[in-house]
Order: C-alpha cells, then structure tokens, then sequence
C-alpha cells in the first residue's frame, strides 16, 4: 500500500469549524459531516485505498463551487474533486483532511445544437447521459469508456478518458471545444467555447488530464457527432498471439482503420465466454474483435477486405456478425471482461499500460513469465491499435499477501511498458495507483517542470495533493 | 545561432539565460510575420536539427527532429500510403518567404487544414515531444505511443505556445493512412446563411465528410474548378467504393439547396490545397486575419466586417474559420477583434506589417486570472522571460 500525506493537525482539530462555514455556503442537504454518511467517499474503483474525508460538499451551480473554493483556499483545506466515484486509479480517494467535493448533483444538459455539433453539459452528468440525449437524432458522444453508465463528464475530462473506439474517434481531449472552471482561489472562468481552437495557450489540452491538479471543471462544452449508418464486427481466433499481432500490423498497413481493434489472450477468451455466451472460440490462444461502420455494402467490403488479410495469417477461425444481436453479443463479453473476470477470481486489479503494438508478443510472454513467478493468474485485454494494454491480475484481497504480490506485479508491468517504449497509464490516469512509478517515465527534472505547472495553478497545493506526483514533491512545496 | 543537436540547443539557451538575453526562436523563418514582432538580438534556430528518427507505419507514429521540413515528412508518410491527419497549411507564399517551413513550425503555432473540422487539429496529433525550457533543461512528455494519460499534457500546451515556454527539439506524431479516393461536392450561388446551412447538413450526416468551405465568387475565382460563382464545397475522403455511395447519398441530402456538381480526385486535391493555403489572400496587400467561432456565426462575422471596412472573407470549417482580409489599419483590426468577441470567438491578427502586429492586440487579452495563470506558466518553463518574448501578448 502507497502511504499517503499525513494530514493538517490543525485542520482536523477544526473539524466542526469547517463543517459548519461549508454549511454557511450551502443548503443543508448538501453538506456531509457525520461519520456514517462520509464511509460511501472513503473510496472509489481502486477499492483497497480508503480514507474517509472531513467533510463533503454537493453543489449544484458552479456558483456554489466558486464559494466552496474560495472558502477552502482562505482557511488552508485541501479538496478532492469527486464525479461517480469510478476512478480505477484512486483518482478520487480523499485525504482525511479534505473536502470532497461531489459534482453529481450538476447534472443537468444546458445547450444541444445539431447544427453546430455541441453540447454543453454539466460535470455530472454521465457519458451514457450524453449519448442517450441526442441518439433521437442519430448523434453520439464518442469516447466510450466502459464505466459509461455511471462515469461522469466532469471525471472524463480530469481523466482524459478513452474507450473501445478511441482509434477511430480520439479520447476525450479530441472531443472537447470548452471548459467552465473554478479555480483553486474560487474564480470562475471560460475557456473554449463553442469554437475550435482559440487562440493563446492550450489550456482546454492541458486541463484535459490533469486528474483535479489545476482547477475543478464545472462545465463541458463536447462534440456531438453524427452516428454511421451502421456497425459490425468480426471475431478472428488465432493460435499464438504472436500470430494475432501479426495480423494487426497488418490490418493497420492495409489501410483500413477499424472504429475498434481488441485484443484478448486464452485467458480473457475463457471468462468472457462463460460470461456472455457470445461464442468466442475457446481453443484460440488470442483473438480480435475487429469492427467497421458504415452502410451494409460499406461493412461488407471493409469486411471482405478484413477476412482476406486475417486468412494470411492462419486463423483458427473468422466469423463475421450476420446480424445486430450477434454483435451486441460479441460486445457483451468484451464490454463484461472485468465483471466476468470478477467471477473467477475473488478479486482482481486491472492495468493500464501502452506499448507500441509492435512490443505485443514480448510483453505478453514477459507477463506470462512474471504471472508464473508470482504465482498470480493474469487475463490480457488489448486495444490492439493504439497499444492500450489492461492487464487483469487475479489475487484475493483477504490474503494481504496475496495483495501486496498483486501490486508488485502490476508494477513489474508498467516498468515494462515503459522500458519497451510506452507509458504507465493510456486512459485510466495516474491517480494514487501509480504515483510512485512516476519516476519510472520521468526524470526528477521533468517532474517538477510539471510540478511548477501544478503550483502556477494551485500555489498551495490544495487540490487532489495525494495523487500523480510522488509525495517528496509535495513536501517540496 | 543553428545548433546541430539538442545539446546545443540546452547551452545556447543556458548562456541566454544566465546573461538574461532575450531570444527569438525560429525554425526557417516561414512564420516570421506571424503574430508579434520579437524584440531580441539574437535568434536561436532549430533548423540544424534534422532527419526523421523513427517512422513505424504500422504503430501509425513518426518522429522527427524540429527542424526537419514538413515536406520531408509528407514525402515518407506519402511513401507508405499515409498521411498527416490535421492537413497542415503551407502558408510560405502567403508570407512571401522561400524557405520550406519544418516540423517544429507547424506544431509550435498548431496550424491545421480544412481537415481539422472532422479529424482534429495538429495539436490532436502530437503524441510526444522533446524540448528545452528557459533554463536550458531538457524536458520530454508524451512518448511514442497513440494513448497516453501519463502526467500533465505538455505536448498539448507546447503546441501552439509559438515557442514561448520551450523550445521544440524533437516532435512524434500520429498518421494515418491516405484516403484511396477524394470527390468533393460544390453547390454554386448560395448566400452565406444558406450556405453553412448546406454545410452543417452534410457535417450533420453519417459520411463523415472532411471538409466544408464556402467562398464568394471573387475568391472561388482562385480555386482550381470552380470558376467565379460564390461556391460550397464539401469534401469526402475514403475507399473507392465509399465515395461513389457517399457522393450520391450527399447529392439527394443536399438537393434542398441547389444542384449538386462533383468535383473528382485531381480538382479536389487542387481545390483543397488552394482552401489550405489560403490561396484567395496570398496576392492580396494589406492584412489578414483568422476568427475562429461557432460555425454558424461565420456568416454574421463576415457580414459585419464586410460593412465595417468592406473585408474580403471565406469560410472553412464548415463556417466556424473566417479568413478575413482588409487593410492593415488599427481601426480594422478593431473591428476584427469586435467581431469575433461579439459572437464568442477569437480573433488572430495573421499576417499584417510590423508596425500594426507591434501595436495591437494580436490575438485577445485573457480573462485577469487567467492572465495571471499564464504568467505563472510562463514563468514555470522560462522564469527570465528569454524564450520569444511579446512573441503572442505584449510583455509575456
């Protein structure tokens, strides 16, 4: 377990002081002081850290915001900004001394226009919330990560989250056009807007990401696109994943860029089937689930392409959707990967590295080596065409031994993304999970040139202080 | 000073810092008359530091030393049938220069083409960088790979920052490979209003058109094929197949608004480059400027700074970019700048003599705490303020 900042003496001591000058600010009902009602923020999707907050405050206008920051930053308390509560990083675990500040309570879509592809929206609400308010027109928000029921906005734009289709749509920061913020101070300002590319610096691109370091974002202007005419995908079953990381450098020399590319090695296959019955092969080592848009004679020429370049690499089997069900299906067990994985195994910590897709088969044999060395079961899911690698490793969190083993190894693994020229983290975001590992992909040099950017935005280090960077910057300031 | 490695660049920069000498930083000077004059004795270039480093086509990733030309790049890419997504403009005849732009050019004032509409700015594709801040540290973020949320974005706030926080030494970008085909529709004699309306359909519909511009007849005049009718053109890139279906299905959404005339593969290779390199306004004296607005609110720019001082314009980005030119008056620029905030834009001064970029804001004054903000930022990579200085803001 990562140890975290010790907490303010003389915050804690004010405790009450503090609960009741957030209660001046607010309704009643927005405001959480008692023990009982803060035990559901001590955590969120990195479940073994907790830590329950001081207080927590539920804002509904980004005006409530403004004060909250303001009074926060005149008596000295730090904030954790907090969406649903789905980070898989420990992007929203409190601090004992700090204020929670919940965002789902803004929830609400202010501005749909078709004709110029926006919706401004709200921190809260959620990224399935988007789509779901403008499919009766045939548009779509894009980035899709699996928490879409529950992720919100707000989170995905601190996170800069992606999803299965990022190849062909981006990730967040792609899809934004404006930010409302409320600085650490409590100044509420607009960047953005409904325009692209403003002039000046690229504040939108460096907030996008910036995992609650620089600001608290209260609002969200995003690109609505119109949805193709239709999707379907294929499975392609393979004896080696060598073989499948073959026939993905080759599917992306060919031309074609797939809206979705997955990867799963025999050990995803099996769980996910036994899941979803979507009829995955079970004797294939690895498998793609490859999909293509567009109008039926447009899928069926992207696919006939796809069939020919996987029939070079001796398949064990391709089997195209014949129908929307059939797809849905194909879907179900790759979207219900962690819940099906969660059914063999007690527990279960999900990785998010990138690799240059090159590195696929050298990575998955090390991890394969390094699985046998822990004694730790591991299932591989891939976004095979921008590298997004999730490894879930299988320990039981009742065996604190067994836990600790599990950290190692997930850290054993991003040191070797980054050593074979990726990164720690392509979509799940630092959080508290992989602070330490910073110094893996960093030099301390660059490290504080980003610490210095954190401290021109929040010179006291108010904001989220326990996450991304490791703990003697903190001690630095 | 042209310094052949990343090293030289760390020590020409130390030097200027320790001795706190203002340096204007440069590739090949194809962007000199951009933005505001830099007051500086000395410039630093990074057009000694060149050659493509790493070219992975199948990772879909190609990196490149700041210096090396953009042409350079294109060719390699072109070579293994891919592309650069954001279409970045070569604007070197606009400003009268010779020297081919570089790599560290492009991506240091993030400029895109007609493509940004539909797949994203430059500033969307650059996946790592390498540079040197004020103090001569070299700094890298970002990496080699297409997803990465690893600390703060660096890539995304250098790029853009006209070399005012770091000095771009060595720049990784994402492609993609080249549409097999092109085709591009063009609906003739539409009023403005009307015209982005035709726009913000076809943007609207499932083809995934990639480019949506309009022009007025005396600038549709510089465009291969079109001749001198004010003109609406929108943009298909894809499979052979795909275009023929998508054209014809485009054909019947936008026969509301006119007969459809199409455009085949070589004339909208030639039309488009002509709307990327802003081929209207590159024989035209006095200024020039980019508003960049909400799409449908380009027609209403152009409208008002027609009247103000009778302003040449088109439209790209489906109406959302106005290339406006007009004399290089303060009393035009105002009313530019006017504009533009009016309708919840931004304005760019882009090409102006130096008098008039030294005397006006170029592009809008921030918001005080933002301003603040920037200046801490400024301060975080450069602290003595050597780094392009005045370069976007007078006195940052």
């Amino acid at each position: 377990m990562l140890p975290q900042p010790a907490p303010k003496p003389d915050i804690l001591a004010r405790r009450d002081e503090i609960v009741a000058g957030l209660r001046a600010l607010l309704p009643d009902d927005a405001v959480i002081g008692d023990a009982l009602r803060l035990k559901p923020y001590e955590t969120d999707g990195l479940s073994a850290y907790r830590e329950v907050p001081l207080a927590v405050a539920l804002p509904s206008t980004t005006e409530q915001v403004a004060a909250i920051m303001a009074f926060c930053h005149r008596e000295g308390v730090r904030v954790v900004p907090r969406g649903a509560g789905t980070s898989l990083s420990g992007g929203a675990l409190p601090m004992a001394d700090s204020v929670v500040l919940g965002l789902m309570r803004m929830n609400r879509i202010t501005e749909i226009d078709y004709a110029d592809r926006l919706a401004v929206v709200q921190a809260g609400v959620t990224n399935i919330g988007i789509t779901q308010a403008v499919a009766g027109q045939g548009f779509f928000y894009a980035p899709d990560p699996s928490s879409q029921l529950a992720c919100m906005i707000g989170g995905n734009v601190n996170m800069n989250s992606g999803g299965a289709h990022c190849l062909r749509y981006g990730v967040t920061a792609n899809n934004l056009l404006g930010l409302k913020l409320v600085t650490v101070e409590g100044e509420i300002l607009e960047i953005g807007g409904a325009h692209l590319d403003s002039a000046g610096y690229d504040w939108l691109g460096l907030l996008t990401g910036s995992e609650g370091q620089l600001a608290i974002v209260t609002e969200v202007t995003v690109r609505i696109l119109r949805a193709a005419e239709g999707a379907r995908a294929m499975l392609a079953a393979f004896r080696s994943n060598e073989v499948a990381g073959a026939c993905v450098d080759s599917i992306i020399g060919s031309g074609i860029i797939p809206v979705a590319l997955e990867f799963m090695d025999r050990p995803a296959i099996h769980a996910c089937e036994a899941f979803a019955n979507a009829g995955y092969p079970l004797d294939a080592e690895a498998m793609l689930i490859i999909e293509v848009e567009g109008s039926i004679a447009e899928q069926d020429f992207l696919l006939d392409r796809l069939k020919a370049i996987c029939a070079q690499h001796d398949p064990i089997s391709l089997k195209v959707s014949t129908s929307a069900e059939e797809s849905l299906a194909i879907w179900k067990g790759r979207k219900g990967a962690f819940g099906a994985v969660g059914r063999i195994s007690p527990d279960y910590m999900c990785m998010d590295g990138t690799i240059p897709t090159s590195q696929l088969p050298h990575v998955l044999r090390r991890i394969g080596e390094m699985s046998a060395d822990y004694n730790l079961q591991v299932a591989n899911i891939f976004h095979a065409g921008d590298g997004n690698l999730h490894p879930l490793i299988m320990f039981d969190a009742n065996d604190p031994s067994s836990f600790a083993k599990a950290e190692k190894f997930g850290a054993d693994i991003l040191t070797l993304c980054v050593e074979v020229g990726g990164c720690l983290t392509g979509e799940h975001g630092v959080g508290v999970e992989k602070r330490d590992l910073m110094g893996v992909q960093f030099t301390e040099t660059e490290l504080d040139q980003q610490r210095r950017i954190k401290s021109a935005f929040d010179p006291g280090w108010l904001l989220n202080a326990n996450k991304v960077f490791p703990l003697k910057g903190l001690a630095a300031e | 000073m042209t310094p052949t490695t990343e090293q030289g660049v760390i020590e020409a920069i130390q030097q200027a810092h320790d001795a706190a000498e203002p340096l204007a930083i440069a590739g090949r000077n194809s962007k000199q008359g951009l933005l505001r004059p830099v007051q500086a004795a000395r410039t630093l270039s990074t057009a000694g530091l060149t050659g493509i480093t790493l070219y992975s086509p199948s990772e879909l990733i190609i990196s490149a030393r700041a210096g090396t030309t953009l042409a350079e790049i294109e060719a390699a890419v072109a070579a293994k049938g891919q592309h650069l997504v954001a279409e970045p403009p070569d604007f070197t005849a606009l400003f009268g220069q010779v020297q081919p732009q570089t790599l560290g050019g492009i991506v240091a004032s993030n400029l895109s083409g007609p493509r940004r509409i539909a797949w994203g700015a430059m500033r969307d594709h650059v996946m790592g960088v390498r540079a040197v801040n004020g103090t001569g540290e070299s700094i890298r973020s970002g990496g080699r790979v297409l997803k990465n949320v690893t600390g703060l974005d660096l890539c995304k706030l250098l790029t853009g920052s006209h070399g005012t926080l770091a000095v771009l030494t060595e720049i990784t970008l994402k492609v993609a490979p080249a549409p097999e085909q092109r085709a591009t529709l063009v609906l003739r004699n539409l009023p403005p209003t009307q015209a982005v309306a035709a726009l913000s359909a076809a943007l609207g519909s499932p083809y995934a058109v990639s480019g949506a511009a309009h022009l007025p007849a005396a600038q549709a005049s510089f465009i291969p094929g079109l001749g001198q009718t004010p003109a609406t053109l929108v943009r298909l890139e894809d499979f052979a197949p795909s275009i023929a279906y998508r054209s014809d299905r485009l054909r019947t959404d936008l026969a509301p608004f006119g007969q459809v005339e199409i455009l085949d593969d070589t004339l909208s290779r030639l039309a488009w480059t002509a709307i990327r390199d802003c081929a209207p306004f590159a024989g035209m004296q006095g200024a020039l400027w980019r508003v960049s607005v909400r799409p449908s609110k380009g027609p209403q720019v152009a409208a008002a700074l027609e009247q103000a001082f009778g302003a040449a314009w088109f439209l790209d980005w489906g109406g959302g970019l106005v290339w406006i030119a007009g004399p290089a008056t303060t009393e035009a620029h105002n009313a530019v700048a006017a504009a533009a905030q009016a309708h919840g834009g931004t304005h760019t001064l882009f090409r102006a003599p130096e008098t008039l970029r030294a005397a006006v804001a170029v592009i809008p004054p921030e918001p005080a705490a933002l301003t603040a903000i920037a200046a801490r930022v400024k301060a975080a990579f450069d602290p003595r303020g050597i780094l392009n200085p005045g370069r976007m803001h007078a006195g940052l």
